[in-house]
């Protein structure tokens, strides 16, 4: 067995995420995007740590899900706020700021 | 092939399926259950690999907190307008180029990665000791980090502004 499928899943939930991002029209599911490609990093993260005995990956690793919980829980309150004044989740529609032309 | 490598195919077969299956449902309820069994393959994954601390984490705060946070937002924003949530996909062709050109750069890198079968098990003694010596101001800026955006988003999801007039 390679070890090395986990850095190939690593990179498949990465580029999931990406294609979630770039191609969902709603912004709950460009959030879900997001949550899958810092997934992808920390599961690099705890392979390479792995291999050796210092728990600094893991660390790391944590700290990276404490960031992320931070970004949902406030990209979350933002999608809500900006529901109840523009009445849509679609980003396209939010275009109070574009150049009119 | 022993049982921890064939878990660990297993859990990747399980992630890698229900992540990409996200991109193709058409409900967005189903989307974050799939989210939700990603993440929870992650975290097997995680505990297979030998940082048990960090895949109980991943339950805690991935599956209790995150996914339960995104269900509400599915439930509050399908309620205020009586419509299905819109899912449908746009820019196809961009996100399919970006995404799979990435894949094949990142496979192209990992091609000539000298690796070997990790071996090394975390303790959470070394755990302990490690985020009360080494890594102290890190951790301590994130709890604050936690406590200033938890408070800002129950603030900003709270206030009541006047409604949007063009």
């Amino acid at each position: 067995m390679s070890p090395d499928a986990l850095l190939y899943f690593a990179a498949w939930i990465f580029c999931v995420g990406i294609c979630l991002v770039i191609v969902k029209r709603n912004t709950l599911l460009m959030l879900v995007g997001t949550e899958l490609m810092l997934n992808a990093a920390n599961v690099n993260l705890v392979y390479f740590n792995s291999r050796s005995s210092l728990p600094d990956g893991a660390m790391f690793a944590v700290f990276v899900i404490v960031v992320a919980v931070c970004e949902a829980a406030v990209g979350l309150a933002i999608m809500m706020r900006v529901y109840h004044f523009y009445q849509t989740s679609l980003p396209d529609q939010i275009s109070e700021l574009r150049e009119r032309t | 092939m022993s049982i921890g490598q064939a878990g660990l195919y297993f859990f990747m077969i399980v992630g890698g399926i229900s992540a990409t299956a996200i991109l193709f449902t058409r409900n967005i309820f189903r989307a974050v259950l799939m989210l939700l069994a990603t993440l929870l393959s992650t975290a097997a994954i995680y505990i297979l690999l030998g940082a048990e601390f960090v895949g109980i984490t991943q339950i805690l705060v991935y599956a209790g907190g995150v996914v339960i946070l995104l269900i509400f937002g599915i439930m509050l924003t399908s309620r205020l307008s009586n419509k299905p949530l819109n899912i449908s996909s746009h820019n196809l062709a961009g996100g399919l180029i970006g995404s799979l050109s990435l894949l094949a750069l990142l496979i192209f890198c990992y091609q000539d990665l000298n690796t070997v079968y990790p071996s090394g098990i975390i303790t959470y003694p070394a755990i302990g000791i490690s985020l009360l010596t080494d890594f102290a101001a890190p951790f301590e800026f994130s709890a604050i980090l936690l406590l200033i955006s938890l408070a800002g988003a129950a603030i900003i999801a709270a206030t009541n502004f006047r409604r949007h007039e063009p």
